[in-house]
């Protein structure tokens, strides 16, 4: 009996182990699952290629951008344009102004979320301040572009939906300096 | 050590050397029981440390009700008083509830199934023994600078990560501990039932206590180690710089809710599914029939077990969930109910045209029956998502999980310890006494926990140290309640000491005139050690 007991024990313990396992597991199943269904606000994180197909005029939707600072963010950031009508697959720039007011150099990462969190598969961004991490030097200011579409396939029942950055403090994150030093985005934050 | 050698010098067998084959020989004194192998010694300690727990926690709760006597903030500050309800929360869950039932499991089950012990006795004494452990550093954890845990016991990111003290780490590794404490006692559960069965006892001549702890017991090792997963999440974004929960570093939040609770909502039914044997125990000895639909207890106890796994983003109704998620998980939920309401059927078809008496096991069983359905109905509709929305958060949430809690978990560990303890002492309990615990407690958790449903549904949230004038009337009640019900416990805890203390009559082996299954075949107060040899089931 001693025998069948270990056996057991040894198959238990693998089941805990496993479940262990499992929870850490979810994390990546998650961003993955997100990421197909879209649920969540969850939006693309690199660039969509440029729609080509025909623009549906009979439909117009309301985008609206709001933006915030993460607690203990420094910078002023605000969405030029406040809202705007598309029609879906129609191209749209929409610029974000950010300044630094601290004086040091800093790094912000902004983050997107959609609400309806479905809406979040359909607007595809072609150009994004959101995805790359953004350096400003001290007193910088800069407008950060976005270049969107709404996918024609956006549900019928969709009229208006509400993109919303976050910005967050990343500096001192690992890749600052390595992108403090990139010539692109030293020249974009100098416009 | 061999057998021969303990009968030749029994007088040799100090605490120390004690080995779990000695015939007649019980070691004296405190090591005894911090060495102890034996299944009831064990049992009795998990029983004592559950219900010193259960004092603990609810004095707590008697700091919470007497905060929300009246509007205002006057007896604590509101940060001491999260800490309250948190570690309140944190206390009856894995400190009373599941404590109880891991005892009544070790001393019920050997018993049950006709084996000598449990399969690993010395695992056993390390799952006891690491508890006390893990309770000292929770309650330590509020004396440290900052306070303890404020969060709620259900630790959101972010509340937990960002915006909670240091002593985060020690509430950390304190779970770490009773999760450990927990799946050792489910592993031994099951390898108990799995290989220690006398011959003839079938799976399904199994009495219900031992089938409900075999499933709990798997639910247990099943998410004791996400939930051990996800506190060590929260260490890490806390101390070491990881983003899991934290949308800066491409984590996310609601992620957290979602891990919470893929173990949260399994952990609500380890805390029921034994209760729902224990009654399934008492109903049939009080009515004097057999319980009606055996198997299909078994199969609703299974079933229940299975969906517990795919409802748990019904506590996250109001995150933001696409329709067609919140539609899924508010069927499964209510489909929870077709096999819960099998049960409650069962237990009601089994006292139809019985011989019923009411002694104070079957006065416990019957008071749950009744109580944990009205809780089970104001799950039904919380489930309803739309309504949801308005019930989320509100007290109306506080007394639908006090409902299945208090008069569903701990009135069936009142009854099985009434109902079990003649067995256990070989001596009645004070039966008056008893009845003015079960009278007294009746009255009042209703006064507590029933006008909950009233301010929820008008709006009071949960986990506040101050609320709204119009809610001042109900809330006095439900505090003189909860008073009455704090101080109903104690005349429990009297009776439990003269019972240990074995005052009162000496009780037949059968104790109770309709009890049928192996414990009750054995002599009472049980020996040290029974079925050494196995009994064999007809």
């Amino acid at each position: 009996m001693a025998n069948s007991n270990s056996a057991l024990v040894t198959k238990l313990l693998l089941i805990v182990v496993g479940m262990f396992g499992f929870g850490f597991a979810l994390v990546p199943l998650y961003d993955v699952f997100c990421d197909i269904t879209g649920i969540n606000g969850k939006t693309n994180e690199t660039a969509a290629v440029y729609y080509d197909g025909q623009v549906d005029e009979s439909r117009t939707i309301t985008v609206e951008f709001i933006t915030r600072t993460h607690t203990g963010m420094p910078w002023e950031f605000r969405a030029q344009t406040k809202k705007v009508k598309v029609h879906p697959g129609e191209m749209n720039m929409v610029e974000f102004y950010v300044r630094n007011p601290a004086n040091k150099s800093m790094v912000a990462q902004a983050i997107p979320s959609v609400t309806p969190g479905q809406a979040a598969l359909y607007l595809n961004k072609t150009e994004c301040f959101c995805f790359n991490s953004q350096p400003l030097a001290a007193g910088g200011e800069s407008l950060m572009p976005m270049r969107f579409y709404v996918d024609p396939q956006l549900p019928e029942d969709i009229h208006f939906f509400t993109v919303q950055y976050t910005l967050f403090d990343v500096t001192g994150n690992g890749t600052d300096d390595k992108q403090l030093n990139n010539p692109f985005l030293t020249s974009f934050s100098d416009n | 050590m061999s057998k021969a050698t303990e009968i030749i010098s029994p007088a040799h067998g100090d605490a120390g050397a004690h080995d779990d084959h000695h015939e007649h020989h019980i070691p004296k004194g405190l090591m005894r029981w911090v060495l102890t192998t034996n299944h009831k010694d064990i049992g009795t300690l998990y029983l004592w440390f559950a219900f010193i727990m259960f004092l603990v926690g609810g004095a707590m709760a008697m700091v919470i009700r007497a905060e929300l006597f009246q509007p205002g903030l006057q007896i604590v500050e509101p940060n001491f008083f999260n800490q309250m309800t948190t570690v309140h929360g944190l206390i009856m869950v894995f400190g009373a509830v599941m404590p109880a039932f891991t005892g009544l499991a070790n001393w019920l089950i050997p018993m049950m199934i006709g084996a000598p012990d449990m399969a690993l006795p010395r695992m056993n004494n390390w799952s006891f023994w690491i508890l006390p452990f893990a309770f000292t550093i929770l309650l330590a954890s509020l004396f440290v600078e900052g306070g303890g845990p404020a969060f709620g016991w259900t630790f959101y990111a972010p509340l937990s990560t960002t915006y909670s003290g240091d002593s985060t780490a020690l509430f950390v590794f304190s779970v770490h501990i009773m999760g450990i404490s927990s799946i050792m006692g489910a592993i031994n559960v099951i390898v108990t039932i799995f290989n220690m069965r006398a011959p003839g006892m079938t799976w399904m001549k199994m009495p219900l206590f031992v089938w409900t702890w075999l499933i709990t017991a798997f639910l247990l090792i099943a998410v004791m180690p996400v939930l051990a997963g996800a506190v060590t999440m929260v260490l890490t974004d806390k101390f070491f710089g990881t983003s899991f929960f934290d949308a800066a570093g491409g984590g996310d939040p609601v992620m957290f809710q979602h891990i919470f609770w893929f173990f949260g909502h399994p952990e609500v039914y380890i805390m029921i599914l034994p209760a729902f044997g224990i009654i399934s125990q008492i109903i049939p000895t009080f009515a004097r029939k057999r319980l009606f639909g055996y198997a299909s207890m078994v199969y609703a106890t299974a079933s229940i077990a299975l969906l517990s796994f795919i409802v748990w983003a019904h506590h996250m109704f109001t995150t933001g969930m696409p329709v067609a998620a919140e539609m899924f998980f508010m069927f499964a939920t209510m489909l929870i109910s077709v096999p819960t309401g099998v049960k409650v059927f069962n237990w009601v078809a089994t006292m139809w045209r019985g011989s019923m008496t009411f002694e104070i096991p079957m006065m416990f069983a019957i008071a749950f029956i009744v109580l944990f359905t009205i809780g089970g109905l104001s799950g039904l509709m919380l489930a309803i998502t739309p309504v949801d929305f308005q019930y989320h958060d509100t007290y109306f949430v506080v007394a639908h999980f006090h409902y299945v809690l208090v008069t569903g978990a701990v009135f069936s560990i009142m009854a099985a310890v009434y109902y079990w303890i003649p067995k256990w002492t070989g001596r009645m309990f004070d039966i008056t006494l008893a009845k003015w615990h079960f009278w007294c407690s009746l009255i009042s958790v209703n006064v507590l926990f029933f006008p909950m449903h009233f301010v929820g549904l008008a709006g009071m949230p949960r986990r506040i140290p101050d609320y709204a004038l119009q809610f001042a009337d109900f809330n006095k009640w439900i505090s003189l309640g909860g008073f009455a019900f704090g101080l109903s416990q104690l005349i429990f805890l009297a009776v439990m000491i003269k019972a240990c203390r074995k005052q009162g009559e000496p009780v037949s082996d059968q104790v109770w005139d309709g009890a049928e299954g192996l414990e009750w075949e054995i002599p009472s107060p049980a020996p040290y050690h029974t079925f050494e040899t196995p009994p064999v089931v007809k």
